[in-house]
């Protein structure tokens, strides 16, 4: 089977620092894939680079066949991919229902009608759906910047989400949320992104959480992919084990290792 | 909850209001009324930029356009109808307005402040080093026909105010409804949050053009408004101190409501006409301690004592 998105060869070079180094990877439709790997080691960059906002150095990403490289943001995000950022991309100052209704009034209306009046009855109905959706009702007419991390972390998910969605990558969903949350915001997440068949990417350090979520992992170290299979045996890989993760996954260990 | 939006028919009122004040209060009132709604035209457009984030230390480009636009259209070229000059004024800054932007787009801050104050600037020496465009001591401009009415039939003192008020309002009214339109928030969004904006599919270099180039229409329709309310046009309507006194405006005024700089450019003509009577020599400095003051105790501007008085009276209400 073809597959939905594929990066061939793709190496990114930010001077000296070698982000990406020929990162080899292809994801069939509704596969849950979690990304592994140290600070540093270029996760984030892999999402950059498919998603537009890094030009590679080298190398190709497609995506249902087509050939996307070197897109812009804004048109890749048409095709169906979307993102979650690390650090929650959010317009602070309006409310949480404001900021769900910019993101789907801009996901969802070409340029040439955005004169038409903001607040349109079909779109404030997919919000609502979205509030219940991701559990933020409560915090509907808050203001975005005072919100605590958890709930930041998902209105930066369900915004991403407000338009079409066939790939969705999340960059560290469960990081600076307390432990005891994770599940839970995990648990939101993938029952609201996975009901539909949405083919997910996400990046984690706590290995609870990739054991638990995702079908298969993919490791990076230093910018190179080191381990691509299914969770349990990329886990106990050799290298998987000395380089990133420490540990084999049925050691109980400390959850959340050092991340910030 | 979102309040019951008011906006239009307080337009109308106002409109009302003002165009009477052309029959029943003295002239250098109304005089001054015009004054300040025509000017308040570009500080519209000062703040449809402050709510995208960006500030234009440079509308006078686009104001000195507009009024040279009317002075030439009725001095060189015979068109004498100010309809049809403030759409020619219109025209004219979008297609300035586009050429520049293109450059104006890639630039944000202050780089983009300068950039705008720069382009005044070039206007300005332009003009002045210039006899075929007037000059510094630039030139008259008679007093127009108002849509096929010539001003031997109607006193233009009359007139053009009502004409004023008439495309100001219109133009209000426009603009409000550009600010509760997906253009409007996408405004706010590119102010807050440029990356969460391209990751929503919207250039944001395309939407900054656009608005560059229509806050350069609102000011471009206001400066050949003044055109012929001072009939007199001189390269001062591109001057880094014209452009500054509109940013002052928007600052005094405010710029959460269209009707925020129609607030603030009324106020400032009261306030200059005053302190210029009783204080000349220290008209600067009774500028200087209100801006002052309006940031320190009033940082909103003005209008949030609206928003403060209406939070007061849903509180009252409230059970
Ligand atoms: N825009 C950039 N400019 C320069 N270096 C960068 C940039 N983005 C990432 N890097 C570098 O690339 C490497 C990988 O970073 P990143 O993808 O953010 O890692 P991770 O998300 O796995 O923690 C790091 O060494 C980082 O410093
Ligand atoms: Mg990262």
């Amino acid at each position: 089977m073809k597959p939905l998105l594929e990066t061939r060869g793709v190496t990114k070079r930010f001077g000296a620092v070698v982000a990406a180094e020929k990162v080899n990877v292809q994801v069939r439709e509704g596969e849950v894939v979690g990304i592994i790997g140290a600070n540093g080691a270029g996760k984030t960059t892999f999402v950059n680079i498919i998603t537009g906002y890094v030009k590679p150095t080298s190398g190709r990403v497609l995506f249902d066949g087509q050939d996307i490289t070197g897109l812009p943001p804004r048109k890749v995000i048409r095709k169906g991919i979307c993102r979650s950022f690390q650090i929650p991309q959010l317009f602070p100052d309006l409310t949480v229902e404001e900021n769900l209704l910019v993101a789907c009034t801009l996901l969802n209306r070409p340029f040439g009608k955005l004169l038409r009046p903001f607040h349109d009855g079909k779109f404030i109905e997919r919000v609502e759906e979205a509030l219940e959706k991701f559990h933020i009702k409560d915090y509907r007419h808050e203001p975005a910047g005072t919100l605590p991390q958890g709930v930041k972390k998902l209105l930066d998910i369900a915004m991403a989400m407000m338009g079409k969605t066939r790939l969705i990558l999340l960059d560290e969903p469960t990081s600076g949320v307390a432990i005891d949350e994770k599940f839970p915001l995990m648990d939101t997440i993938v029952r609201s992104v996975g009901r539909n068949g949405t083919t997910t990417i996400f990046i984690e350090h706590d290995m609870e959480v990739v054991e638990h979520y995702a079908e298969r992992v993919i490791a990076f170290y230093d910018g190179k992919v080191i381990a691509d299979g299914e969770t349990s045996r990329v886990l106990r890989n050799e290298d998987v084990v000395s380089f990133i993760t420490g540990s084999i996954p049925t050691a109980r260990r400390e959850p959340a290792d050092a991340d910030s | 909850m979102r309040r019951k939006d008011r906006t239009y028919p307080i337009l109308v009122g106002l409109f009302l209001l003002f165009s009477g004040a052309v029959f029943f209060t003295p002239r250098w009132f109304s005089f001054l009324l015009t004054v300040a709604v025509a000017r308040s035209l570009v500080v519209l457009g000062v703040v449809l930029l402050m709510r995208a984030g960006l500030v234009s230390f440079g509308q006078g480009f686009f104001y000195c356009i507009g009024g040279y636009v009317a002075g030439f259209s009725s001095n060189a070229f015979g068109v004498t109808d100010a309809g049809a000059v403030v759409i020619l004024a219109a025209l004219g800054a979008v297609v300035a307005g586009a050429i520049v932007g293109l450059l104006l787009c890639n630039y944000r801050d202050i780089f983009f402040a300068m950039l705008t104050l720069a382009l005044s600037m070039i206007l300005y020496s332009v003009i002045v080093k210039n006899p075929a465009l007037g000059g510094s001591d630039g030139f008259n401009v008679p007093p127009p026909t108002i849509l096929g009415i010539s001003p031997e039939a109607v006193d233009p003192r009359v007139s053009l105010p009502l004409f004023t008020f008439a495309v100001a309002f219109l133009l209000y009214a426009l603009a409000h409804r550009y600010f509760l339109s997906g253009f409007g928030y996408a405004g706010l969004a590119l102010r807050m949050n440029e990356i969460r904006l391209e990751y929503l599919s919207l250039s944001a270099r395309a939407l900054v053009f656009l608005k560059y180039i229509l806050a350069g229409v609102l000011a471009s329709v206001g400066g050949a408004l003044i055109a012929y309310i001072s009939g007199h046009v001189d390269p001062e309507l591109a001057y880094w101190t014209t452009s500054g006194e509109f940013v002052f405006i928007a600052l005094l005024g405010g710029t959460g409501h269209v009707l925020a700089p129609l607030a603030g450019g009324v106020v400032f003509e009261v306030i200059r006409s005053y302190a210029f009577d009783l204080a000349p020599s220290l008209w600067q400095m009774v500028l200087g301690v209100i801006l002052l003051l309006m940031i320190i105790f009033m940082p909103e501007g003005l209008w949030s004592l609206t928003e403060r008085f209406l939070e007061r009276k849903r509180d009252e209400a409230a059970p």
